[in-house]
């Protein structure tokens, strides 16, 4: 005699149960499809997902995307080689300084210019301030999918400020930097912006504290991220997924550590891994990144020498690179952003092309959200880290 | 909560944690590097000291294409080294700042004037010559270092200029 479940089932055995003969999906005739979005506040942009449920577990989850697309490849075949340097801005638009850095990094290669030292340094500062932006924006965002609207984005979106400011009185705007030019940076650092950058970085470690203690050991946020949307390390190589949520699955990949580009191996600095590739270690990963990124921005900014900040002989307009190809790649805050460059030796690009760590980490969408609940898959899609500027493209 | 708590209590007594800014009746000060729209600058008269010579050469490398330059041209047909139309689409521009990059008289530079919402989609977003010309001491008031380089640049060119053509009527 078998006792009844708690869901009042007959039978003791799951398999049996009505709810997991739909499992098999042959027949969708108890499935639910919903559409989550475009509109949806938590899709961090005009994303959609079909989602096909049962009960309130994912069975099904297309992604579709294309909302924002606005022909970035095709627009930057149309223009000159620095006429596509505004439009990396817009792509990942929390990370723009990432985003210049590639784009200049790969017409470099393909140009063959010098980067003089003083605008290296110049690149690994605002690239890893950048990082400091996208991370604490990430956590206020993440912790605001889980229904804690408000406080703590304040806070993140606070401290994001201060190096906002920092990027207005270096490149002009707040978000569209537009700064890195072929050969080095358009300007040299106002008078006074170290010293204020040395401010913020010796502030960060209070408010990462601050942070840590409001989330690491919340009870609500355990219970919504851990065991939530796991990802093996094999399936997530598989995938290609890049940055901090494919070392969240344990994977040592960081870029600054396998390329070596610009001057990263002047810094000490260690690459985070996390061991289960749940949710709570995607978000966990992002605190000890920024303490790392700390740990490169302080000799960076003491170190850094005086100089000048653009190669003298770089053309900017009418560049015409000899005929050939290019790829170049940074560690962008969402992973490895790449650029791909023909040229044809006129002074537009034959063929452009961009890798974003957003849209290829969006394809294992899917993967991380089935046999997961409904309310779960917001979750799962915030510790993924998108932005739609640069899936859609 | 004991975080919430404090936070709370110092956004109301800390200064450096007010950092709400009201802004119609107080204005942030904007760091010198801003840049919002772009503008042409005229030295002494707004209608012949503009320094615009109409080379369009920021019309073609503008990326969005939002710049329309039509050449003056006096009374034979020929062409003056003036603008007749200078037009920019402010809700085409991008704030690029690749324009003043480009512009090797340091016509046109980036103004940090920010209110300009209008009740029309069209029109009043097509900022024309006039609107557009603004004086070089108004350059100075928002990028003051900025305009101080440009400043000596143009007058070690004009004192070349004339050198070259003093030693021209020498020879002569
Ligand atoms: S603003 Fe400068 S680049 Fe543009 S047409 Fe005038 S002189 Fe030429
Ligand atoms: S700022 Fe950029 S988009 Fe605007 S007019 Fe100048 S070049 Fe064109």
């Amino acid at each position: 005699m078998n006792p009844p479940s708690e869901t009042g089932s007959p039978s003791p055995n799951p398999a049996e149960s009505p709810r997991y003969r739909t499992a098999g999906y042959d027949s969708d005739a108890q499935l639910l499809e919903v559409s989550l979005g475009p509109q949806h506040p938590s899709t961090h942009g005009v994303f959609r997902m079909n989602v096909a449920l049962d009960g309130e577990d994912v069975v099904k989850l297309k992604p579709v995307f294309g909302y924002l697309h606005r022909n970035h490849e095709q627009i930057a075949e149309q223009v000159s080689y620095l006429g596509s340097m505004p439009y990396t801005d817009r792509l990942d638009y929390f990370c723009s300084l990432s985003n210049n850095w590639a784009y200049a990094a790969a017409v470099e290669k393909l140009a063959g210019i010098d980067v003089p030292e003083r605008a290296e340094y110049i690149r690994v500062i605002t690239s890893e301030l950048t990082r400091l932006v996208n991370h604490t924006s990430f956590l206020g965002f993440m912790l605001s999918d889980m229904g804690a609207w408000g406080t703590v984005l304040m806070y993140a979106f606070r401290e994001r400020e201060k190096i906002l400011d920092l990027f207005e009185s270096l490149t002009g705007s707040r978000m569209m930097g537009n700064y890195m030019r072929f050969g080095g940076c358009r300007c040299d650092l106002p008078p006074g912006w170290l010293e204020q950058a040395r401010k913020v970085v010796d502030g960060y470690p209070a408010f990462l504290d601050e942070m840590e203690s409001l989330i690491a050991t919340n009870e609500i946020v355990i219970s919504r991220t851990q065991r939530i949307g796991r990802l093996p390390a094999d399936k997530a190589v598989n995938g290609s997924m890049t940055g901090p949520c494919l070392r969240a699955s344990g994977v040592n990949y960081d870029i600054r550590k396998v390329d070596r580009y610009g001057i990263y191996d002047r810094f000490e600095f260690r690459v985070p891994l996390g061991d289960h590739g749940d949710c709570y270690d995607r978000l966990m990963i992002r605190f000890l990144e920024m303490r790392e990124t700390l740990k490169i921005l302080r000799p960076a900014l003491r170190d850094i020498p005086e100089g000048p900040v653009m190669d003298p002989k770089a053309r900017q307009r009418n560049l015409r690179p000899p005929e050939g190809e290019a790829y170049a790649r940074v560690e962008a805050p969402k992973g490895e952003l790449g650029f791909y460059l023909i040229s044809d030796a006129s002074d537009k690009p034959y063929r452009y092309r961009v890798r974003p760590p957003s849209l290829i980490n969006l394809t294992l969408l899917e993967d991380l959200c089935l046999g997961e609940k409904i309310a779960d898959v917001m979750v799962i899609l915030g510790t993924i880290d998108i932005v739609l500027g640069e899936v859609d493209r | 909560m004991g975080i919430t708590a404090k936070n709370f209590i110092a956004s109301y007594t800390k200064p450096e944690s007010l950092i709400t800014e009201e802004y119609p009746e107080e204005k942030p000060k904007l760091p010198e590097n801003n840049r919002n729209f772009p503008f042409l600058v005229f030295d002494d008269d707004p209608d012949a000291g503009l320094r615009c010579v109409s080379c369009k050469i920021c019309e073609r490398e503008c990326p969005p294409q939002c710049i329309y330059i039509v050449q003056e041209r006096d009374e034979n047909g020929r062409p003056v080294k003036q603008p007749k139309v200078f037009d920019i689409d402010i809700s085409v521009c991008m704030s690029c700042q690749i324009c003043v990059e480009v512009c090797p008289f340091d016509a046109i530079k980036m103004d940090q004037e920010y209110e300009l919402s209008s009740l029309d989609r069209f029109d009043p977003l097509i900022h024309d010559r006039q609107r557009l010309s603004k004086s070089n001491e108004y350059y100075h008031s928002i990028h003051p270092a900025e305009a101080a380089a440009v400043d000596a640049v143009l007058a070690e060119k004009a004192a070349r200029k004339a050198g070259n053509k003093k030693a021209a009527d020498n020879e002569s």
